[in-house]
């Protein structure tokens, strides 16, 4: 066995307007390893990282936390009402006022850097993503939440993403649980994936899920063939950001 | 001083016009310009309230306007939008409220002190209650400012960061009956919603931080107050209509301010 998890579901099922959206599902997050949630629309990943945030509550079964787990989380979106005025520098600041070096670190690490003194209205997507990004790692977390991080950008943007997590992984060593749809690109990036579908119907490391008949039954055979198309992308075609 | 009936007014449309302001500003971010109404037409209702069971006014309009907040907050989310609710809610209240004084026809009332103000006639205990409860609001948004601001942004957001955006929520739900509840004599029922939305909608186009904002709109607030008086004064005007009027011109100034430096 590895070591104690950072979060755990155990047996947690959650109901939305008297619609069950998960049932039964268990899950560990150990240290430092990058999860990825995959599913169909409307299989419960969001609902499940919404879970592990506290901000729904299980209908059945809990959510273990390790003590003083610090968690970073990028939610799938964040509509700022056009009436209140907020630069980058002060949301990074919410809700613990930063100082401006630290923003100024923060933004770096996210890729985000000389962005302090824009409004976020202002911000391309992109800009806006890393932006959430640098706000969740400034609370030094041990664990980092991504639910659909890369919605509204194009492949190279959120490749780039998914590379700036990897990048974040490594210097933090904080464990990351993202949700996404950008099958190839992220399921190259995990150590493991978690498939999900009102349940956790396979779980392992990105080969053995993408061979698997429940992932199949999913997401068609196609996507074993598109996991196979990232990796040769990957050996052959770097981008040209760097 | 405070023998002055005048300066007597101006220290109540000040102090409204602080606490109202970080409100303000918190009610136009949520989009609930219309919850503020509603918990200020329940105040009739507190009226009636108080003049059939002989309490006193302050507490009892209080109450009438907590349990409209209350009200609104458990309604919506069961099926019927916001804005449906506040419909239905606001103008009920206030037609309930009416007759319901209306009813109690016995008691010598002014009703019109209360759709409308009368910050001519507020005397030293209508002046402490005001400044008590603004200062209360005050050190509570204050206190609650990073919070409040995290929750508005995004409940999840919140959340994550180990904020209860429900408990933050019914704070300011709180918080906005207190004003209500202390600024009825002031400025009157129908049009405490204006104080509160008006100035901070006036701030937006100064404003780079949500803190330059809850400032902007005390200051603008403030002067609205004491430049409704004065053209009250001059004009023989009714006193708490004249401040709305010179919030709504400052309103129109900032916003022409904004459309031109943004080219």
């Amino acid at each position: 066995m590895r070591a104690t998890p950072l979060i755990a579901a155990r047996g947690l099922s959650v109901r939305l307007g008297g619609r069950c959206v998960l049932h039964d599902v268990d899950a560990e997050i150990f240290p430092g390893e990058i999860v990825t949630v995959l599913g169909p629309n409307g299989s419960g990943k969001s609902t499940f990282l919404r879970a592990l945030i506290g901000a729904v509550r299980p209908h059945a079964g809990r959510i273990e936390r390790a003590p003083g787990l610090r968690i970073g989380y990028v939610p799938q979106k964040l509509a700022i009402d056009a009436a209140m005025p907020m630069t980058v520098r002060r949301f990074l600041g919410l809700p613990r006022r930063i100082g401006r070096p630290e923003a100024e670190a923060a933004l770096g690490q996210a890729g985000a850097p000389g962005l302090d003194d824009r409004q976020m209205a202002d911000l391309s997507g992109g800009q806006f993503q890393r932006v959430l990004l640098a706000r969740a790692l400034l609370e030094c977390p041990g664990l980092l939440l991504l639910d659909e991080a890369t919605q509204g950008l194009d492949q190279p943007g959120s490749a780039a993403f998914y590379r700036r997590i990897e990048a974040v992984r490594a210097e933090l060593g904080c464990a990351v649980v993202m949700v996404s749809h950008d099958l190839h690109v992220v399921m190259a990036a995990s150590d493991r994936v978690l498939c999900m579908n009102g349940h956790i119907c396979c779980e392992g490391t990105p080969d053995t899920v993408a061979g698997a008949p429940e992932y199949r039954a999913l997401f068609g055979t196609g996507t074993g063939g598109a996991l196979a198309l990232y990796r040769h992308d990957h050996a052959h075609s770097h981008d040209r950001a760097g | 001083m405070l023998d002055d009936f005048l300066i007597r007014a101006a220290l109540a449309g000040l102090g409204v016009a602080l606490a109202a302001a970080p409100l303000g500003c918190f009610v136009v971010w949520r989009r609930m310009a219309y919850f503020g109404e509603a918990t200020a037409h329940a105040a009739i209702l507190g009226v009636a309230l108080s003049l059939a069971l002989a309490l006193p006014l302050l507490p009892s309009v209080l109450a009438a306007a907590l349990a409209m907040a209350l009200a609104v907050s458990a309604l919506t989310g069961r099926g019927y939008a916001m804005d449906t609710v506040l419909g239905v809610m606001a103008h009920t209240a206030l037609a309930a409220g009416l007759v319901a004084v209306a009813l109690l026809g016995d008691v010598r009332i002014d009703l019109m002190a209360f759709l409308f103000g009368d910050i001519l006639a507020v005397n030293r205990t209508d002046l402490a209650a005001i400044w008590t409860g603004a200062a209360l609001v005050l050190a509570a948004t204050l206190w609650r400012w990073p919070a409040l601001l995290t929750a508005t942004l995004s409940p999840d957001l919140a959340r994550a960061g180990g904020i209860d955006p429900r408990r933050e929520e019914l704070g300011l739900t709180l918080a906005l009956a207190i004003v209500v509840a202390v600024a009825i004599k002031v400025i009157g029922v129908l049009l405490i919603a204006a104080l509160l939305v008006i100035p901070a909608a006036a701030a937006r186009p100064l404003a780079r931080t949500p803190e330059a904002m809850a400032a902007g709109a005390a200051v603008l607030g403030a002067a609205s107050a004491l430049g409704g008086l004065w053209a009250a004064w001059l004009l023989d005007t009714p006193a708490g209509p004249s401040i709305v009027c010179v919030a709504a011109v400052l309103f129109l100034l900032t916003t022409a301010l904004g459309a031109l430096r943004r080219g």
